[in-house]
């Protein structure tokens, strides 16, 4: 049935026919016709990736396969989404390897984002603890791919934005975790250069992440908040948490049930948000042990806030830089606190090394921000693509809508080999979203 | 510790139902004429809940292994829950008898086969549950759901026959009528979001409604109210009616 959706971001919104199997047996008469698809999951990439006039629903393709409690290793279909694996594998002691900051995205847009979390500089990105997929071709044949089977087939799948077939079966390693809580370390920086060299002095702990003002001028440009974890060990733990050291968080939920008027986030708004927020931590450092949940997800706290960005939507832009490119993220801050679009969310992280053809993770800065949709805001993240460029990064297709074929295919220098890995595994192009049309991955 | 047989559990309503009691400490009996498609199901219940379930081989038009079905269930379910049913496209089945006879077959006959077996040991047991997922469709005849409605209306029916016909020996019979629920039953049909269910509430529902020993339970409760409007149109304007 035709109807009109959308991700995340709200941006764009497409009409498409929308099917779901349950048994592989479905999604082979599915694939017996011609159309051209793309597969979906929860759709909580950002923009047109997982957007097509045909899409395949892997919502109810949900069920775990095997968790193997002693050493870790759990095997689901590919529609489940992370808040249910979290259900199971915590009471048992076991943690993601790798989390985003949402728990409702699919394991199976885990892989094909190749999702990244706060740990990146430690664990590297979700693709590093596969063991093993199974993707579904668009011909309906299913094949195995790993490290070591098919890898220029995983390779590219991984980051791949499901380009390559349908991820249908997933394997990967989990976290030993002893408790289900964090400790964590609250650090106000007054500027954006106090902030980087926080990163870098407490690089060791395995997650961190720093909010940051982006509308504050002069000596207080980029000023913000690092926020450092580790997993809490059982002595770490307070008399009543130590009741039920391994308690899932996070269940209580608020909803935005209609969108705001777009009109209420503006510059003046944003700047008192950042205000509020960065004078709500007092002290220079503040320690506490928390839930996961507030930790990584405290934005899944309210269900569907990204209605607050109003019925027209919102862009994340979210970039990387080198290491050696500071340059580049002060002028990026710099051109987005000139044109006053400040972002409620304004991300800062600091990614570890990587190799790999299509993920967007590399060594160096990566900043995500969101931006309502306005007049004049994509010709405004048009010039910051150039600045990306020029300084040698680039941007990360799953919260992409917008950016020009040339600005990917500079940022990823083997782009010409995923196309040709999918132009092998996926031919004619039978798998194909707005996002891979636009950006020229499944045209000749 | 209590077993529930689920007829039809390869449908989106019967896998929700399956997780619902297996969460509740259930080891479930699924039955469906492709028992292999859920083997998935079974890792994921016995992972999610540590139920145990037994896939089994079951086709609601083969009325004459009904009996040996039955007779070879070990353990025998305390509850038995008859999902199974196909909508059928109705213009189609107008002109073509055989797809008529396999609606009215599934959603009646075979119900009827199968629940005659089951409620006979439950009577000679003097206790059980025997839950029939019906229709709101079967509250009033009309043109675009010719067969099914009719169908479903004689389950309904049936259901209240047999819930009278069980009382005496402790037996309780639970109709449940869904309104729309997005399944794939429904998938190709634009279904209004205020009114529809997902599986997930639907088994929630039902297993809430079972503890309570409900007799009629309406998905969601106003669709009693909506069913009793349209009920309640005289016949001379009803037929005029396109619905």
């Amino acid at each position: 049935m035709k109807k009109q959706i959308a991700n995340w971001g709200n941006y764009p919104v497409i009409e498409s026919n929308e099917k779901y199997f349950a048994f592989e047996e479905e999604l082979q008469k599915l694939l017996s016709g011609n159309e051209s698809f793309i597969p979906r999951g929860n759709g909580r990439c950002y923009g047109d990736a997982s957007l097509a006039k045909n899409t395949i629903s892997t919502l109810k393709f949900d069920k775990i396969l095997s968790f193997n409690k002693s050493d870790g290793i759990f095997e689901c279909q590919s529609g489940i989404t992370l808040d249910q694996i979290l259900e199971v594998i915590i009471p048992a002691g076991w943690f993601l390897p790798v989390t985003p900051g949402t728990q409702f995205i699919t394991a199976g847009g885990a892989v094909a984002s190749d999702v990244h979390g706060k740990n990146h500089h430690i664990d590297g990105s979700f693709s590093k603890h596969l063991l093993e997929l199974d993707l579904i071709l668009n011909t309906g044949g299913t094949i195995t791919c790993s490290y070591e089977i098919n890898p220029d087939l995983f390779e590219a799948t991984c980051g791949g934005m499901g380009l390559t077939g349908l991820i249908s079966r997933i394997k990967f390693r989990l976290k030993k975790i002893e408790t289900s809580f964090i400790c964590q370390k609250q650090i106000k920086a007054v500027n954006l250069e106090e902030l980087i060299g926080l990163f870098s002095e407490y690089r060791h702990y395995t997650y961190s992440v720093a909010w940051i003002d982006c509308l504050k001028k002069g000596p207080h440009f980029g000023r913000g908040i690092l926020m450092l974890g580790e997993h809490a060990v059982f002595s770490d733990l307070n008399e009543k948490q130590k009741k039920e050291p391994l308690q899932l968080s996070g269940k209580r939920q608020i909803n935005l049930p209609f969108s705001l008027p777009s009109w209420l986030l503006n510059a003046f708004t944003v700047k008192a948000f950042n205000f509020l927020f960065y004078a709500k931590n007092y002290k220079k450092e503040i320690n506490s042990v928390i839930g996961y949940a507030p930790f990584f997800y405290p934005l899944d706290a309210i269900l569907h806030w990204n209605r607050g960005y109003g019925k027209k939507g919102f862009v994340q832009y979210q970039f990387v830089l080198p290491l050696e490119a500071k340059k580049g993220l002060i002028e990026i801050l710099q051109r987005i606190s000139d044109k006053g679009l400040g972002s409620f969310l304004a991300v800062l992280k600091v990614f570890g090394k990587q190799e790999s053809i299509i993920s967007f993770p590399k060594e160096g800065y990566t900043l995500a921000l969101d931006f309502p949709v306005k007049d004049g805001l994509l010709e405004f993240l048009d010039e910051l693509d150039q600045v990306v460029l020029r300084y040698g990064g680039r941007i990360y297709m799953s919260k992409d809508a917008r950016m020009k074929p040339e600005i990917l295919w500079h940022g990823y220098p083997d782009l010409k080999k995923f196309k040709d890995i999918i132009r092998k595994y996926n031919p004619g192009g039978k798998i194909r979203s707005v996002q891979s049309d636009r950006l020229l991955l499944t045209t000749n | 510790m209590a077993t529930v047989l689920i007829l039809g559990a390869t449908s989106d309503i019967g896998v929700a139902i399956a997780k619902r009691f297996a969460s509740e400490k259930f080891d479930l009996l699924l039955a469906a004429r492709k028992p292999e498609l859920l083997k998935p199901l079974e890792s994921d219940i016995y992972i999610r809940y540590g139920a145990s379930c037994s896939l089994l081989a079951f086709d609601a038009l083969d009325f004459k292994s009904h009996t040996g079905f039955f007779n070879t269930l070990q353990p025998k379910p305390d509850v038995s829950i008859c999902v199974f049913g196909i909508l059928g496209e109705e213009d189609e089945a107008f002109d073509d008898w055989d797809l008529t006879k396999r609606m009215i077959d599934t959603n009646y006959t075979g119900a009827v086969s199968i629940l005659n077996v089951i409620a006979k040991y439950y009577i000679a047991q003097k206790r059980g549950t025997i839950i029939g997922i019906s229709s709101v469709a079967g509250d009033r005849g009309r043109a675009s759901k010719l067969i099914y409605a009719s169908a479903k209306a004689a389950f309904t029916t049936y259901l209240a026959g047999l819930r009278n016909k069980c009382f005496e020996y402790q037996v309780h019979v639970m109709t449940v009528q869904p309104g729309f629920v997005y399944t794939k039953m429904t998938e190709n049909q634009e279904l209004p979001k205020a009114i529809t269910s997902t599986p997930g509430q639907v088994a929630n529902i039902i297993y809430n409604a079972y503890l309570k020993k409900k007799n009629i339970i309406y998905i969601k409760w106003f669709w009693r109210y909506i069913m009793l409007i349209i009920q309640c149109i005289p016949e001379f304007q009803f037929k005029k009616m396109k619905l």
